[in-house]
């Protein structure tokens, strides 16, 4: 028999009670369990940052992460980034300004890992945001689109503030 | 990719992991998940039971005695980066950390979890023979602890008992004005290093009073190159001595596999203990 737990998950603000196989990752539950699917599971051991989420508002792998381990924490998904009226998180702003995406795939990590990264680092240099998205594999743009896009949003935010 | 069924537990103290690990026979241990998730992933491992430490209590965080750190096993790398005793008594323990993973990895492993998957070319455990740490572990008896130079039985096989958890490390601090150096190879950032070197310094004006450098990813275990420590006490600070410590480095045994040969991991051991130690060296004067 399937081993199992009740869990209890908020998740982009809502909360999500469920009752999942032990063994289910925090990504497969996201797109299996809670049908969201921006979430991507790309090489599932870690290595990609494809599947990258904030849990408690640290960037984390969702494959590295037992769905029964997100029980009563808090998780943003890139579904979670724009406003609810559908406008763009300004970090998403500057990605399509910037082409920082084309095939899409590795963007839900570099989004939620970005994110993350200049909340802790308001100010970061090209080489910091290039470090920053170094667990981020990303296979169509060379990268240059996002770092600019990263570096843009950083500026603007010294800014505003 | 999923990983095939066990059975999971979340014990809340040390002692209910102990007991679960008495109980059951196919049991792994589940710290911040950075190795083992992938293994379980990939089924490299199938164990019947996991056995996850994130909630049991007292195995966190860190605590200065005032000559040493006491590092609870389930403290997340991102958390030692993060710690002020960390960065003023140990600052060479943040350094080497940067090159662990990436922070989104940082931000889940545990200096623990590293410690007892003990890959060879980790850097914490590197550092932990560099230091002569102590680790303590809890088991049906109670605690024992165990010398970092005792801790590697064997490739990936620390000397724990199938019943034992590793709780504590404790390093003790070196000279406030010591220097440190840590330095490594990898193919790509955040990978495991080829050959990382760890060198710690104390000097009295220019002469080298102690000295400690360790390598990792050579052997199975961490290597201490005790004869150039030796050596260097006693020595100037300088270049001269530390290209004879390279020297040494450069006859260690090293490891072989279908991209690395030996030699060139023992060529790369001689060039990173030199450099280890130049920054140890200037680092040391630097805070003189």
């Amino acid at each position: 028999m399937a081993d199992t737990r009740d869990i209890e998950v908020t998740v982009n603000g809502e909360s999500h009670a469920a009752n999942v196989e032990t063994r289910t990752s925090l990504g497969d539950f996201l797109r299996h369990g809670l049908g969201l699917t921006g979430t991507h599971m790309g090489c599932e051991h870690g290595v990609c940052g494809a599947c990258t989420v904030m849990v408690d508002g640290e960037a984390v792998r969702s494959c590295l992460m037992l769905a029964v381990q997100a029980n009563g924490h808090e998780v943003t998904t890139v579904e979670g980034l724009a406003d609810d009226d559908g406008t763009m998180h300004p970090l998403q702003e500057a990605f399509w300004k910037h082409h920082g995406l084309q095939c899409g795939f590795c963007t839900p990590g570099m989004l939620t890992s970005l994110t993350a990264f200049l909340r802790d680092n308001p100010d970061p240099s090209e080489r910091e945001v290039r470090e920053a998205i170094s667990g981020n594999i990303c296979r169509c743009t060379g990268y240059q689109g996002i770092v600019d896009a990263a570096l843009e949003v950083a500026k603007s935010m010294q800014k505003g503030s | 990719m999923k990983p095939a069924p066990f059975i999971y537990h979340d014990p809340a103290t040390p002692e209910e992991a102990v007991a679960l690990l008495s109980q059951h026979e196919d049991a792994k241990v589940l710290a911040g998940g950075q190795s083992l998730m992938p293994m379980l992933n990939m089924r490299f491992v199938v164990p019947d039971h996991v056995i996850d430490l994130n909630g049991v209590a007292g195995i966190s965080g860190v605590t200065d005695t005032g000559s040493t750190l006491e590092i609870g096993a389930m403290t997340r790398q991102r958390d030692l980066i993060r710690d002020p005793a960390v960065n003023a008594k140990t600052p060479i323990i943040p350094e080497a950390l940067e090159n662990v993973g990436h922070f989104q990895t940082r931000n889940r492993g545990t200096i623990g979890g590293s410690l007892c998957h003990l890959d060879p070319s980790a850097e914490l455990p590197c550092l932990m023979a560099a230091y002569d740490a102590v680790l303590t572990a809890h088991g049906p008896e109670g605690a024992r602890d165990i010398p970092f130079i005792e801790w590697p039985l064997a490739y990936m096989i620390p000397t724990l008992g199938p019943d034992e958890l590793l709780t504590k490390i404790t390093v003790p601090y070196w000279a406030e004005n010591h220097g440190f150096g840590f330095v490594e190879y990898a193919r790509r950032h955040g990978d495991f290093a080829l050959i990382a070197v760890a060198a710690l310094l104390e000097i009295d004006g220019d002469t080298i009073r102690r000295a400690s450098i360790s390598i990792g990813g050579a052997d199975v275990r961490p290597v201490r190159l005790t004869e150039a420590e030796t050596a260097l006490v006693g020595a100037g600070v300088g270049v001269d001595a530390f290209r004879a410590a390279a020297e040494i480095a450069r006859g260690i045994d090293a490891m072989s596999d279908a991209y690395v040969s030996s030699a060139y991991r023992q060529r790369l051991a001689a060039t990173l203990v030199e450099r280890a130690l130049i920054k140890a060296g200037e680092c040391a004067k630097g805070s003189a």
